[in-house]
């Protein structure tokens, strides 16, 4: 477990990083210029804090009253690099193998197979692709058995087709029982697909932490996740596949979504993540009409702001749960259907809307169709 | 169809060439290193000190070494009463006059190719456990090892060609301090050696072609395992 608390003045900004982090898959979300980057930094002994204290299971990091700052070789805190940071002169094998702990601790095996590493050992970073770089980061930093592995935006640099490459091996990581993970990412999709927990830095601060479909349905905290890029993360199982029709059905708490086709047996839970951009709201529940999903809901807010936009809060419920669910709609809309909160609607969610990047699946090679 | 002296001022230009490299290498990766990657008071002042042989006429620079390594010098009685070293007119003296001269050369193409490594690499490897130590020996040294390369044969062929700082410190003495350069020097003085000096001048001409393309080859071969795959049986 990972216990941060410290103060750094930077040019321009104070830092001031404050949180904890149990275990399994912790994001830093927030803006560029919001801290992230200078905390893994400081957490990995790359950066010094001006005050304050790390530590990890309990083991201290970084003390300012003790004086204690061990070196970056001491702290056991890997770290996957945006650019990978691979060793140029050395084949992947001997990159892997590059910390003492790694050919001792007998993970190699497994650790190349999860990475699916296993025709890239005798080849020289150069050669590879950006995805297959960051694979190969991914397993040096876990070979170095460490106690906690920061992975800085690893996807940031890569194009979607590599990010979809490699995503499926960060969540058979997670799932893995690897050590804790604090990813630091400002894209939206991938923090909803691979976190249990959001820590929203903002202005060199932390503006909030929680889980992930608390911070992403959050209307106030809109303006730092995000308008157009925000929306709810709900967990989903798979209820009714209708083949000749190519969908899924996904039951929800409070209700059930009609998606384009998940290649998942029925039972098998997922994650999904309804953007607030495609819900639209509607008072009287629309009949002849294209959109497959309409829940039944209640207003919970409604954000005010200059904008033209407002993000509204539904409350989704039945006998199964609740969801909360965003909304993004225009000021004139909130006028007219006078939405306020208690309001009785109906949210209105394309099928079409959802598409593979909203939807956290298992590795393609072992979907079972 | 080399006379003795003639293979002996050969021989004697190797040795000295050897020798100046052997302990001006080590002392240069060091320093290199040292002003790629420190900033320090007084870095100015190492830096200007540096460039100082190559800017001073070299028989000024061969009278200071004279001072500083003669047999009554600081230096000079140091190394004889603890080592029996002798420096003023031996061989010795020629290796080093060789190496200072040839030093602020072999230094220069190492410090750049040291400030060429991506000190985020050394974080890297620093987060994988690595000591100081470990991350020069296994990561900056020889990702600058073109560099050093560089500076090794710059610096072999400077200490080859050394004239005049080593005739002021060792003088021109056939079999101890007579190199190549200083017997072609003599040659010339000879009427009728016309022939000795072209055979002389050749063997130059060879030795220095023969260590620019070795050094090529060798910088190549460093550049290309950075961008390549290892060929079979080489990993």
């Amino acid at each position: 477990m990972l216990d941060i608390d410290v103060a750094k003045q930077r040019a321009g900004t104070a830092l001031e990083i404050r949180f904890e982090s149990a275990g399994g898959v912790t994001a830093l979300f927030g803006r560029s210029g919001a801290g992230k980057t200078s905390t893994v930094q400081m957490i990995a002994g790359l950066m010094r804090p001006d005050a304050g204290r790390i530590a990890i299971n309990g083991r201290v990091l970084f003390d300012s009253h003790t004086g204690i700052d061990l070196a970056a070789p001491q702290r056991r805190v890997g770290v996957v690099f945006q650019e990978g940071r691979l060793f140029p002169h050395l084949t992947v094998r001997r990159n892997l193998l590059y910390a003492k702990a790694a050919g001792d601790n007998g993970r190699y095996g497994g650790v190349i197979a999860m990475l699916g590493l296993e025709g890239l050992l005798e080849r020289k970073p150069a050669t590879l692709s950006g995805g297959e770089q960051q694979r190969v980061a991914i397993g040096r930093a876990l070979l170095s058995n460490p106690d906690i592995l920061l992975m800085d935006e690893p996807l940031a640099s890569l194009d979607a087709a590599r990010k979809a490459e490699i995503l499926p091996y960060i969540e058979r990581l997670r799932d893995e029982a690897g050590p804790p993970i604090v990813y630091v990412s400002h894209q939206i999709d991938e923090v909803a697909r691979l976190a249990d927990r959001i820590v929203l830095l903002s202005d060199g601060s932390v503006a909030a932490t929680g889980s992930v479909d608390e911070i992403f349905s959050r209307p106030d905290l809109m303006p730092l996740t995000g308008r157009f890029q925000a929306g709810a993360v709900l967990g989903a199982r798979v209820a009714e596949q209708d083949v000749p029709g190519r969908m899924s059905r996904l039951a929800v708490p409070g209700g059930s979504l009609w998606v384009p086709s998940v290649p998942l047996p029925v039972g098998s839970a997922m994650r999904i993540r309804v953007r607030a951009r495609d819900v639209s709201v509607a008072l009287d529940k629309p009949d002849r009409i294209s959109i497959r999903n309409t829940l039944p809901g209640t207003v919970v807010s409604v954000t005010e702001s200059d904008g033209p936009f407002r993000t509204i809060a539904i409350s989704v419920a039945d006998e199964t749960g609740e969801s909360r669910i965003a909304a993004t709609v225009t000021a004139n809309a909130v006028r007219d259907l006078g939405l306020a909160p208690g309001v009785a609607v109906f949210a209105l969610i394309k099928s079409v809307a959802m598409d593979r990047r909203s939807m956290a699946l298992p590795p393609r090679d072992e979907i079972v169709t | 169809m080399l006379s003795e002296a003639e293979s002996d001022a050969l021989l004697l230009s190797l040795k000295v060439s050897f020798w100046s490299l052997l302990f001006a290498l080590p002392v240069a990766v060091a320093l290199g290193w040292v002003l790629a990657r420190k900033e320090f008071r007084g870095k100015l002042f190492v830096n200007a000190f540096l460039t100082l042989p190559l800017v001073l006429p070299p028989v000024v620079t061969g009278f200071v070494l004279l001072i500083l390594f003669g047999n009554q010098g600081w230096i000079g009685s140091w190394l004889k009463a603890w080592f029996g070293i002798e420096i003023a007119f031996r061989w010795t003296g020629a290796a080093v006059a060789a190496g200072v001269m040839a030093f602020p050369l072999i230094v220069r193409p190492i410090r750049l190719s040291f400030e060429a490594v991506d000190p985020r690499l050394e974080q890297a490897a620093a987060t994988l456990g690595a000591g100081r130590w470990r991350r020069f020996a296994t990561i900056s040294l020889p990702l600058a090892m073109p560099g050093v390369l560089a500076g090794a044969v710059l610096g072999f062929a400077k200490a080859l060609g050394e004239f005049g700082a080593t005739v002021t410190l060792v003088s021109n003495i056939p079999g101890e301090t007579q190199t190549l350069s200083l017997a072609v020097y003599s040659l010339l003085q000879v009427p009728g050696e016309e022939s000795a000096v072209l055979r002389l001048t050749l063997i130059a001409i060879a030795i220095s072609v023969l260590a620019v393309v070795a050094s090529e080859i060798l910088a190549r071969r460093a550049r290309r395992s950075l961008s390549a795959e290892d060929r079979p049986g080489n990993a």
